[in-house]
């Protein structure tokens, strides 16, 4: 016999995955050709003149912080437009009315973010492939890194997903917060090369952890310590799963 | 045992708005009962709590015994709902819609897709199982919602306007399919605004107004209250100040039309002869309401 809230996971995964699917144009392709035009312009046109960091071309320098680049917003879009939408169109309501445990439905869209992040991040690893060979230093790392970046947008997105109240409320945090933090989270210069006032306030943005430690995967230089990376991913995934339990149970967005 | 058992259920909203006022009500397992009430009453507001979609501010619901507070997961196995409004995915297919529902019970995949088929064959939507929602008629989005609604086959199956906007004839289709799902055993609740529906459907009824339950009594009770008919009379008559007559009364509306009640079992032929004795002439007359409506509206107002 299979557990009940495994079927009820696995549904509400199957209905996330089929959507991403469903509607690949907008899911997956986007985030392809964007990361080709930044390999292209960056990495082509650009990088080219400059000089490598730490024994890296450039150009296999900012790969790994691209690939993140788009893991981080494709998890996090994924998850607070699915839910979003559920909620738009109400059929939230399926899952609330049947006896779905919360914590279901918390990992249901978070897989559904998981899934989306990491498949863009496989696609535009390959298409990076066009353009340099990428070393692979420790497939753990990347892996790790991966997955756990990926799990903690979602996580993001979803709680974001539960306070939307309107389609604008999907792109604000992802504008405003994420993209910035992103790029100013060394995918394009390694921190250590920045001025010592700079690089006291950049370890204060989380992301930069999860790019260096990614790119850790990757190159096996890194300009922090892994392990802090990992930790941090680690406290972040129990702390907004948390929170997305909080929400659901209070029913915040959901529930009147 | 009651399949549900409602008391001194109170929903205050965050707008302040008091929708329910304190509602008692037992639904008997293998009844079919009907919640009748003018717009905003409260019905949706009760489904709601019942559903888990409203939280209440106070009271108990117990579902066949099960208190939701103490194990609403319990109590949500043996629920079926059927919104009064479409709540699907417009983007996701028939079948796909009503194996998911299963699947959030529990159910696994072969058993659910037994039972979709079992319920989309029965509600005339098998053939439509590949179609997306999005293109279904307003008639086959309601069927869907029934038979998603039954796939986890509940004990009690609530049904919030499941009618509205759905033509005589399917609508009477509806109406065989729910009367046999009964007849099997299974507890309905249902709202609507066509009396004729309930009249037709439930043995028991309870009229909910302004988040008061005004009214609980079995069909037959309801239907023996009306023990007077009233008729619309169109007159020429240069007065109509009428002399009184036993167990009738008139109420002049304008010159020349006349609201009058009478008991059952009066002859209308005594009416005509007193008016006729006061020179007044009746030149047609109607039905003013029928039936359940009549004892509906009086009470209401
Ligand atoms: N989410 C909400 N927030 C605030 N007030 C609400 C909300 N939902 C319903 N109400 C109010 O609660 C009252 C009862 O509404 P409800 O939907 O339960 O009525 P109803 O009996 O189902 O009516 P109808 O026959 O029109 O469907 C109404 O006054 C309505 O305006
Ligand atoms: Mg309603």
């Amino acid at each position: 016999m299979i557990p009940e809230s495994l079927i009820c996971l696995y549904t509400i995964s199957r209905r996330e995955t089929t959507r991403i699917f469903r509607i690949w144009v907008q899911t997956l392709v986007p985030p392809v050709i964007t990361m080709t035009l930044y390999f292209i312009v960056f990495g082509s046109f650009i990088g080219s003149q400059l000089s490598g960091i730490k024994g890296f071309e450039y150009m296999a320098f900012i790969a790994p912080g691209l690939i993140m680049m788009s893991i981080i917003t494709n998890s996090y879009t994924n998850t607070v437009s699915s839910f979003f939408s559920t909620k738009f169109q109400k059929n939230i309501e399926e899952m609330l009315v049947s006896p779905t445990p919360n914590w279901v439905i918390v990992l249901g869209f978070v897989s559904g973010g998981v899934i989306r992040g990491l498949s863009v991040g496989l696609l535009v690893s390959l298409v990076s492939l066009i353009f340099i060979r990428l070393p692979l230093h420790s497939f753990v790392y990347t892996a790790l890194f991966a997955f756990l970046t990926s799990f903690v947008f979602s996580l993001a997105g979803m709680i974001n997903g539960i306070f939307a109240q309107k389609f604008d409320d999907i792109s604000i945090i992802p504008t405003f917060v994420i993209t910035p933090l992103t790029y100013l989270g060394g995918v394009f210069y390694s921190i250590s090369l920045l001025p010592d006032f700079w690089q006291m306030i950049s370890k204060a943005n989380p992301i930069i952890y999860m790019i260096d430690g990614f790119r850790f995967g990757f190159l096996g230089i890194a300009d922090m310590r892994v392990t802090t990376g990992l930790g941090m991913l680690l406290i972040f995934a129990v702390v907004l799963f948390s929170i997305n339990l909080y929400l659901l149970k209070k029913g915040t967005g959901i529930r009147t | 045992m009651d399949a549900l058992s409602i008391k001194a259920l109170k929903k205050r909203y965050g707008s302040g708005l008091e929708a329910l006022k304190g509602i008692t009500l037992d639904v008997k397992e293998g009844e079919f009962f009907g919640l009748l009430g003018p717009n905003g009453a409260g019905k949706t507001t009760t489904i709601g709590i019942i559903t888990s979609l409203v939280t209440k501010t106070e009271g108990t619901i117990r579902v066949f015994g099960i208190d939701i507070d103490e194990d609403f997961s319990a109590a949500k196995r043996l629920i079926g709902v059927v919104p009064q409004e479409f709540n699907f995915s417009i983007f996701e297919k028939v079948e796909d819609i009503v194996c998911q529902q299963a699947g959030y019970y529990g159910i696994g995949r072969d058993q659910a897709q037994a039972s979709c088929e079992k319920y989309l064959r029965q509600l005339g939507l098998w053939e439509k199982r590949r179609t997306t929602a999005r293109e279904l008629s307003g008639g086959m989005k309601r069927r869907l919602m029934i038979a998603r609604g039954l796939v986890h086959e509940p004990e009690l199956l609530i049904l919030d306007e499941p009618t509205a906007g759905v033509d005589v004839e399917l609508r009477r289709g509806m109406w065989d399919f729910l009367e046999k799902l009964n007849q099997k055993g299974r507890t309905i609740i249902l709202t609507t605004h066509y009396l004729e529906e309930a009249e037709q459907l439930c043995s028991r009824i309870a009229i909910i107004a302004d988040g008061r339950i005004i009214e609980n009594s079995t069909k037959r009770e309801l239907l023996k209250k009306l023990d007077r008919e009233t008729f619309v009379f169109d007159v020429k008559a240069n007065n109509l100040q009428i002399a009184p007559l036993e167990q009738v009364s008139f109420t002049p509306l304008d010159d020349t039309t006349l609201e009058v009640t009478i008991t059952k079992g009066r002859s209308l032929n005594l009416v005509f002869e007193h008016l006729g004795r006061q020179g007044i002439e009746v030149d047609s007359l109607r039905n003013k309401t029928n039936r359940l409506e009549e004892i509906f509206m009086g009470m209401v107002e």
